[in-house]
Order: C-alpha cells, then structure tokens, then sequence
C-alpha cells in the first residue's frame, strides 16, 4: 500500500475518465498533485462500461453546458490520440429513420446540429444512407450523417491519460476510499477508509455514482446522483452484423437510444438500455432488457444474431438532473464540484480537464507551465497489430512477445508482463489493458496463464490474486 | 525468421494431430506437428480420470497415459513437433501453403508444405454464449479451466459448486471436485435428459449423490465480488415456471455447455463451415473445399470419445498422404442429414471406396433404426438398441452398398433414423 506524500495543491478523487483529464492536465504545471480512487485499479467506475463512443456533438442544445463541453471534448481526441498511443478512430455515425415520423426528427437533429456548428452534418435518403452503412436494414427510411463521431475504447483512454499524469509527476493513490474529510487551515484533510490520510489545498469531486457521497463528506451541496442503468451485448469480432459506422436509432425524449457500435478493436456492441436502479453498484444484467436489445438492434442492422454474443455486461450512468454540474462549491472553501457526468462525459471529458483547470485558476491556484511537461506516452506494441516479420524483429529483443498467451485476441506474454509492471495486477485490469481475456473465449484458456504470470511479476502469492477488487478472490484453496 | 519446408503441417498436437502425424510420417513424408501449449496431448494432458482406450487399446487408461502411449510412437520417427509455438497465420492462397507460427524460442517461424491437417480440437463454449444474465463476480468458470486449474496447476478455484450443463466434462468435473473436498450441490442441464455419457452420470453423480436438475434454465447469477448463488427456474413443456425458481447457494459456478471447434484459421484460409457442427465441410478423404487441407478430431466436430478421434484422424492422415501422392476419390456423392439426424461427416462418400461416417442423432429412443437412401431407396438398414444424442454413431458404406448410385441420375444419398 502506497502512503501520500503532500501536501498536496490538489487532490482529485475519483481517477474515472473526468478525473483523469484533469489531472493529466493539471499535470502540465509545477502542481503537487493527487489522484485517488477507491478501487484496485483505475477506471473501473462508470468509465469502465459505456457505449465508447465520441459523439458528434447533435444530440444535446448547446445552451447545456453538456453540450458545450461535447463539442469542445470531441475536437480534442485527434491530438490526445496522437500523444496518448490509445485505440480511437473516426469512423463516423449514422442516425437511421425507420418510419415517416422519425424523419422529421431527423429533420430537428439536422438543424440543431447546424446550430452547434457541427463539421459535415448531413440529412441523407435511404439510397445514401445505405450506402454509408450497407449493413442497415433495407427498409430505412433516410437519416443523418455525421462524419466526425467516432469510438474509443474508454478504459485504454484512461490508462493512457493516468500513465501520462503519473509519468509527470502526478501521484496515484489506488484502494484509497475517501470516507472523512475535514478543514485545517487553509488546507483539506482527507482520509481514506483504510486510514491513509493526505492534505490537499483544492479537492476536485470527479467521484462518478458517489460524488453525493463525497459531496456530504467535505460539507458541500447536498444533492443525489441517481444511477441509470445500460445494459449491453458484445458480439464476436467474426459477426456478420458489424457496421462501418455507429448506428444511432432516432433519440427518444429519455435516451439516445439502443445502438449498434463497431468497437475500435474489432467486436460489435449493441446497447444500451436505460433503465433508474436505486443500488449504485448494481450491474447485473437482466433477461427482460438483453431481450430488448437484441430486438431492437435487429430493426436497425438484421444481422444481428444471438448465436455471435461473447458477453454481457452493464454500466451505470450517474445522472443528476439534466446536465453536468461543474463549479466550485458554493458552500464549502476551494472544493470543485464535477457530478452529474453522464452521457457524453466520456466525449466531454478533455473540455472539462480545461473547465476545471480554468476554475483552478480563478479560484487562485497559481499555473505555471513546467518545462519537463511531456505529453507523450511511450507506445507499446501490440502483438496483435503486427505483421509476423514486425513480431519476429521484437521477438529478436524479447522473446516473449512470440510467446502468445491470450489465443482469441492474439495477446502475448510479453505484453501481459508490461501490464502489470505498469501496476495492473487484477484479472480485470489486464483485461482492459492487454485485451487478453476479452475474446471470443473470454479466459477460458488464458485465465490460468495470466495468474501464472502474474504471481511471477509480483510475487502475490495465489490468495491475493482477483477479478477486479479485494473480495473477488479467484481461487480459493491449493492441493 | 526461419523458413522451413514440409510436404504436409500438422496443425495441433492433440490426438487428433499426433495419430495423422503418424501416418504421413508412415508414408515416407516429411511432416511437422506445430503444438502451442508446452507439451503434446492436448485436451488429454488434463483429463486424469479413467475411461481412455478402451477401442484403441483395449484398456482403461487416464488421458496422460492415453496421450503418452501415442506420444512415444512418435520417437524414431522423422516428424518434427514443435511445442509452445501457435500457428497464427495461414496462407492457402499462393502455390505452396504458408504458416507464420510463433514461440518464444524460434521468434517467427515460416512453415511452407503442400498439405495441411487442421487439429485444432475445440473451445468451451462461455456464460456469455449462453446467455446467462446477472451479475458478473469472480467464480464463474468454464469445467475446462477448472480442471486445468485444478489437475495441472495444483489451485482449487472454489468450495460450494454449482455446474450448469451436464456435458462430460461437467460430469468429470463434479466427481473431481467432490474427491478434493468441495461440496457439489447440483447440476443443472436445461434438457429433459443428461448431455454427458451414462456412465458419467452413473459413476460422476450417482456416487456422490449429487442431484441432477433436468429441464432447468439458469436464470441468474447472484453475487457483487465473488459468486453468491444461482438462480434455476424449472421448464415445463417448454415454458419457464418463474414462480418455481429457486436460488442455490454457492461460490463457483462451472459451466460445461459444449464444445465449439477452434476454426478461426480454418476461416482464415478459405475453409468452408458447416453451421451444424462449426467444423469444416469435408469430403470423403475428410478434405476441405480447399485443395490440400484435411481436418480431424475435435476441429471437425465434437467427438465423444477419444479412441474415435484417433481413428478418423489416422484416415486423415493417411488420406492427406494419399493426396499428396496423386490419389483423388473416383466418384463422390453427397450426404445428406436426414430425419433425426443432426450431422455426418464426412459430407460426401466415394462410390467406389470404404467409407466411414460419424453423426450425431436429434432424438433419445430405445429399438431405433438408421436408414440410408438412395434416392429414397433403402440401401441399407441398421439397427440400434439405444441412441442419444451425447452418443456418436459410426457408420460404414462399402462400394456394395452404394452400388445403385451409379445408375441413378442425379444421386442423393440420404441418411435417416426412426
Ligand atoms: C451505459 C452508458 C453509456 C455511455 N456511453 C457514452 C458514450 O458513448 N459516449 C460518452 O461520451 N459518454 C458515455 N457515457 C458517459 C460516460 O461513460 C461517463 O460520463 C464517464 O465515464 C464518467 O466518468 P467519471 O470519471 O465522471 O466517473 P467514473 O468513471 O465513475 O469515475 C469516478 C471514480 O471515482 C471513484 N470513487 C467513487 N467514490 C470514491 C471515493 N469515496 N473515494 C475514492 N474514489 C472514489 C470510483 O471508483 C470511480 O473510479 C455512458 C455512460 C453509461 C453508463
Ligand atoms: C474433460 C474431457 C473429458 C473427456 N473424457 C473422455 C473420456 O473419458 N474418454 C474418451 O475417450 N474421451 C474423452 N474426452 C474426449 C477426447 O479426449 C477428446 O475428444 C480428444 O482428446 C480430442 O483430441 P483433439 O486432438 O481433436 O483435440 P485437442 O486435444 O483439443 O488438441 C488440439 C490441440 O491443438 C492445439 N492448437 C489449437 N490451435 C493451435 C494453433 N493455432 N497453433 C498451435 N496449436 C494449436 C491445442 O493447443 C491442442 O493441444 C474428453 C474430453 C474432455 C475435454
């Protein structure tokens, strides 16, 4: 367990995809910063499960500050792409019109997005939008066009951006859950439940689900972050179903709706659902709304088949009223509210990395740029993205990256090794990180091999080893 | 990178892989068997149970044993096997067929030959296959991974254990972990009959008293961090009986619901499927549509026995040495499924050749009979005391018996049971 050093000039809690923008771009400056997060690893809070796409920029009035920050957020992924090494592509999205009436919806979309400004926004007939996305059901009716949307994948882009922040200074406080804070002077006192304490002149809430939670815990606004629900399937990479493009239904007055997403490594989601649950850790999915998905997906793109799901999973979105609430504490000293981030946090997240930077500085905390900043994440190869002559060159350096562990996704030893040497050491955490496990078999025949690995890299010994957090031990006896 | 030439590659070093090895290496050509994990043996290396070779070598023996009994006839022969190395790409398309395989001790290896014998056996299928919804916590478990973990790695990954499906190696599994102490509370099978072989029912279930639920769905999956319970439902006459569902407690659920041949390089190279078994369509030298690649053993469908993989993969062996010699089938027809019948394979018989078919039923009956037409007429008639779906039957049709396809014109062989 890792002990703070401080005093800190900020603490963010909370190292989710909000949180993690922040501090990588604070980290540009001569800060002392904090980044905790109450689970093992970080982005295992909303940002680990969610639709992963950039959205572009129609959807929302940009009266909300949402919208703003979408917008914003959506422009910026090119460059963080560029310094960051994580898998993004502008693939494009498609809004399908099944019937009459959609259509003039269509229309609206069309006109808000011209309002927000949005780069190459198109109204289509069905001849072009079929030939935008050929997969569409022949049926569709027209829709629109949006050439600058496109899909991330969520955890990597945190990973990415953390890896940078600690790699400028930045320290990273994992299995720390903020329970207690209190004021001394002119500084915070935070305390984890493990008793870990550290001091900080700013705190930033980017808590996810709990930023109520933490909100009351430091004395500021009192408000409650409800949790809605999305339910979603993962198809095979060999799915017959899978788009170009991401495939909007037309948006209700409640949600975007259930999409079909080509996912930048290869597989197909479908989803999500939307649905208020009252328990904030509640991820279970249920018969009732996969049922829907499935369904729902198949009015849109008839490929879609039962027979290519690999698994299911589900996220919660943390909503709180209809926009994002992003400001200082009214109520309490130096304190940055970010709550109520939903849907298109993940889009808006590098505007309000800038956002709260800005409101930092008005509330004086004093930015000077460091001349050690570096912005770039040093690139690790993927065995998976190789010619087998690119492979047989890194394997002259290191032989384990012809060893392949994970079959499926076509994942070697020698990355699983970097993982964890980057401090990924749950079985999850892997996951998102190397994609080993996240196949077709999903850890069916590399499970055992990971543990092996792990055990060697760490020295953990096989009661210490888990799925993504303390009590989700993997084994529970030797013979 | 090195490059190496072979008249034929051997994809696999399970049964399937070491028995056709055997064969091309018998018929006086060169022949590498390319294994991924540390040893040969496949599946086998982790099935210590009895109940191997009882056909092949009139014994009972543990799967290692089987394995290693295969295993040493490889010695003093010419075949190359190459361990901890994974075929990951495969060319069919230019001249010589090329594989780029990868291991930590040879970096990048490139295999040119003129045969390639697909034995890639098969994968578990998953939770998420199955569509089993709930929440998602440490414990759930393919029995294949369990057993690795439990007979190679030497860990027990769990106490209180439900296991859905009552296929073999769920059966094996439930015996297993019972003999290292684990309580076993149930095993849950959505058919009206058990998927897995009689005797594993008897000798898995029966003696250690654990109940087998039939016609029970898994509804959901209880528990945040580690698995907490199980939610069944009863089926009756195909509906789910909701208000009938209860919830077993336990900490690991282990899932033994089928099997799904590895075919992701057979794809890669052009190889054509049969959505019945997602093995390879073969003919009657068990060849795919692509010239030069035969597939065996648990790639082409999912075998019961080991003793049969043997066999059929021995035939392709010995028929891919035959290809490479010049030999091609005089006159083939096609197979066709019939009443009852899930799959044959091969797909296509050689009129004028022994031919031997394994397929699987549709349906559980007592005094059956299996049919073969030509035509729709009945060429042939066999009678069977018992069959079920969990068991393969073997079928043989001699040049004799498809003598009337030579004067029919437009033949179609149909095979069928009652
Ligand atoms: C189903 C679904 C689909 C979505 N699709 C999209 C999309 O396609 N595009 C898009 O732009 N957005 C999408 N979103 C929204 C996006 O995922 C979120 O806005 C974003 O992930 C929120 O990130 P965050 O960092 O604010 O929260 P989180 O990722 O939840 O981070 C908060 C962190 O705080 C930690 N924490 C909580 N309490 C404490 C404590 N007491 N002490 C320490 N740490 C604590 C948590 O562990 C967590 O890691 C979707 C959301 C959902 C649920
Ligand atoms: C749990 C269990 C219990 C069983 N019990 C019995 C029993 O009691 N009696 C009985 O007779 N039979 C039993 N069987 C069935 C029998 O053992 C199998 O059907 C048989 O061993 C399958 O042989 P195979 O060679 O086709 O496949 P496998 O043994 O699966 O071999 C395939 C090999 O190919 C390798 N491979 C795959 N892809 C690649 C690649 N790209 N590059 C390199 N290598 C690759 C794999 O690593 C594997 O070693 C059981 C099977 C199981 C799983």
């Amino acid at each position: 367990m890792q002990n703070a050093s401080g005093p800190f000039d900020v603490c963010i809690i909370g190292a989710g995809v909000s949180g993690a923008n922040i501090a990588r771009r604070l980290s540009a400056y001569d800060l002392n910063l904090a980044l905790v997060d109450s689970e093992p690893d970080v982005s295992f809070g909303v940002s680990k499960a969610n639709s992963g796409i950039v959205h572009g920029g129609f959807h929302h009035n940009k009266k909300h500050l949402k919208a703003r920050l979408e917008l914003q957020g959506a422009m910026m992924f090119d460059r963080l792409r560029q310094e960051l090494d994580f898998p993004f592509k502008r693939c494009g999205i498609v809004v399908a019109a099944m019937h009459e009436d959609e259509m003039r919806a269509i229309d609206q979309l069309y006109m808000q997005g011209v309002d927000n400004g949005v780069i190459g926004i198109e109204m289509c007939s069905r001849e072009r939008i079929l030939e935008l996305e050929p997969k569409l059901h022949p049926d569709t009716l027209g829709g629109l066009w949006v050439p600058g949307g496109g899909i991330v994948e969520p955890y990597r882009f945190v990973f990415s951006l953390v890896e940078n922040a600690v790699q400028n200074g930045v320290q990273l406080l994992t299995g720390f859950a903020v329970s207690r804070a209190a004021r001394q002077g002119e500084l915070w006192q935070v305390e984890a439940a493990d008793g870990r304490t550290l001091q900080a002149r700013y705190v930033v809430n980017a808590a996810g689900l709990f930023a109520d939670k933490v909100s009351a815990m430091f004395g500021a606004e009192d408000y409650t972050i409800k949790a809605r629900k999305g339910e979603y399937y993962l198809l095979d990479r060999m799915t017959k179903a899978k788009p170009d493009r991401v495939v909007f239904p037309v948006p209700t007055s409640v949600s975007k709706g259930m999409l079909v997403i080509p996912t930048v490594e290869g597989t197909v989601l479908i989803g999500p659902t939307a649905e208020l649950v009252d328990d904030k850790r509640n991820l279970a999915t249920t018969k009732d709304q996969l049922d829907k998905i499935l369904s729902s997906a198949r009015t849109m793109i008839p490929a879609v088949s039962e027979y290519d799901v690999i698994t299911s999973f589900a996220g919660l979105r943390p909503t709180l009223d209809e926009d994002f609430y992003i400001d200082m504490s009214a109520k309490v000293p130096d304190f940055v509210q970010v709550a109520g981030i939903q849907s298109p946090g993940l889009t808006a997240s590098p505007a309000i990395g800038e956002y709260v930077k800005d409101l930092l500085k008005k509330a004086g905390l004093k930015l000077l740029e460091k001349a050690s900043y570096d912005p770039f994440v040093v690139k690790r190869p993927h065995v998976k993205d190789l010619s087998p002559y690119e492979v047989d060159e890194l394997a002259a350096r290191d032989p384990a990256y012809a060893n392949m562990v994970c079959r499926c996704e076509k994942v070697s030893e020698a990355e699983i090794v970097a993982a964890v040497k980057a401090g990924h050491t749950t079985l999850d955490g892997i996951k998102y990180f190397t994609r080993a496990q996240m196949g077709r078999c999903q850890g069916g025949f590399c499970t055992y091999k990971i543990i092996k690995i792990i055990m060697r890299e760490t020295g953990l010994s096989w009661e210490a080893i888990t799925k993504n957090s303390n009590a989700s031990q993997i084994l529970k006896d030797v013979l | 990178m090195k490059d190496l030439f072979f008249d034929a590659v051997v994809i696999g070093g399970g049964a399937a892989g070491m028995a056709a090895a055997l064969e091309l290496d018998a018929a006086g050509l060169s022949c590498a068997v390319i294994e991924r994990e540390e040893q040969l043996g496949g599946i086998l290396t982790q099935c210590i149970h009895n109940g191997f070779g009882l056909i092949e070598f009139n014994e009972e023996l543990s799967g290692p044993e089987f394995a290693e009994r295969i295993e040493e006839k490889l010695q003093g022969t010419n075949i190359r096997s190459f361990t901890s190395t994974t075929v990951m790409e495969l060319d069919a398309g230019s001249e010589n067929k090329v594989l780029f395989c990868y291991s930590a001790l040879w970096g990048v290896l490139r295999l040119s030959c003129n045969a390639i014998v697909l034995a890639m056996g098969c994968r578990e299928r998953n939770r998420g296959n199955i569509r089993i919804p709930g929440d998602r916590p440490a414990g759930v478990y393919t029995a294949g991974l369990a057993q690795r973990l439990v007979n190679i790695e030497g860990y027990v990954p769990g106490k209180d254990i439900v296991i859905i499906g009552s296929g073999d190696i769920g059966l094996i599994m439930a015996r297993r972990m019972s003999w290292v102490g684990c309580k076993v509370h149930a095993v849950v099978e959505i058919l009206p009959y058990p998927s897995g072989l009689t005797r594993n029912i008897v000798q898995c279930l029966n003696d250690f008293d654990i109940p087998l639920y039939l016609s029970h769905l898994t509804t959901n999956i209880i528990g945040r961090d580690r698995v907490e319970g199980v939610e069944i439902t009863p089926l009756e006459n195909g509906a789910l009986m909701s208000d009938k569902a209860f919830t077993i407690p336990c900490d690991t659920i282990l899932l033994s619901v089928g099997l799904v041949p590895e075919n992701e390089l057979s794809r890669m190279a052009g190889v054509e499927l049969n959505p019945m078994t997602n093995g390879p369509l073969v003919d009657s030298m068990l060849m795919t549509n692509v010239p030069g690649i035969f597939a065996c053993g648990n790639v082409l469908h999912v075998h019961d026995l080991v003793d049969y993989v043997v066999e059929e993969s021995r035939r392709a062996g010995k028929y891919a040495a035959q290809w490479l010699k010049g030999r091609r089938p005089v006159r083939e027809v096609r197979v066709k499924a019939g009443a009852n019948v899930r799959y044959l394979a091969p797909v296509r018989v050689d009129v004028q050749a022994d031919n031997k078919l394994y397929m699987r039923t549709l349906i559980v009956k007592n005094d059956a009979v299996l049919e073969v037409r030509v035509n729709n007429r009945v060429v042939k008639s066999i009678r069977k005391n018992h069959i079920q779906p969990s068991e393969m039957i073997q079928l043989q049709l001699s040049p004799k018996d498809l003598e009337s396809v030579l004067s029919a014109p437009d033949p179609v062989v149909e095979v069928s049971i009652n």
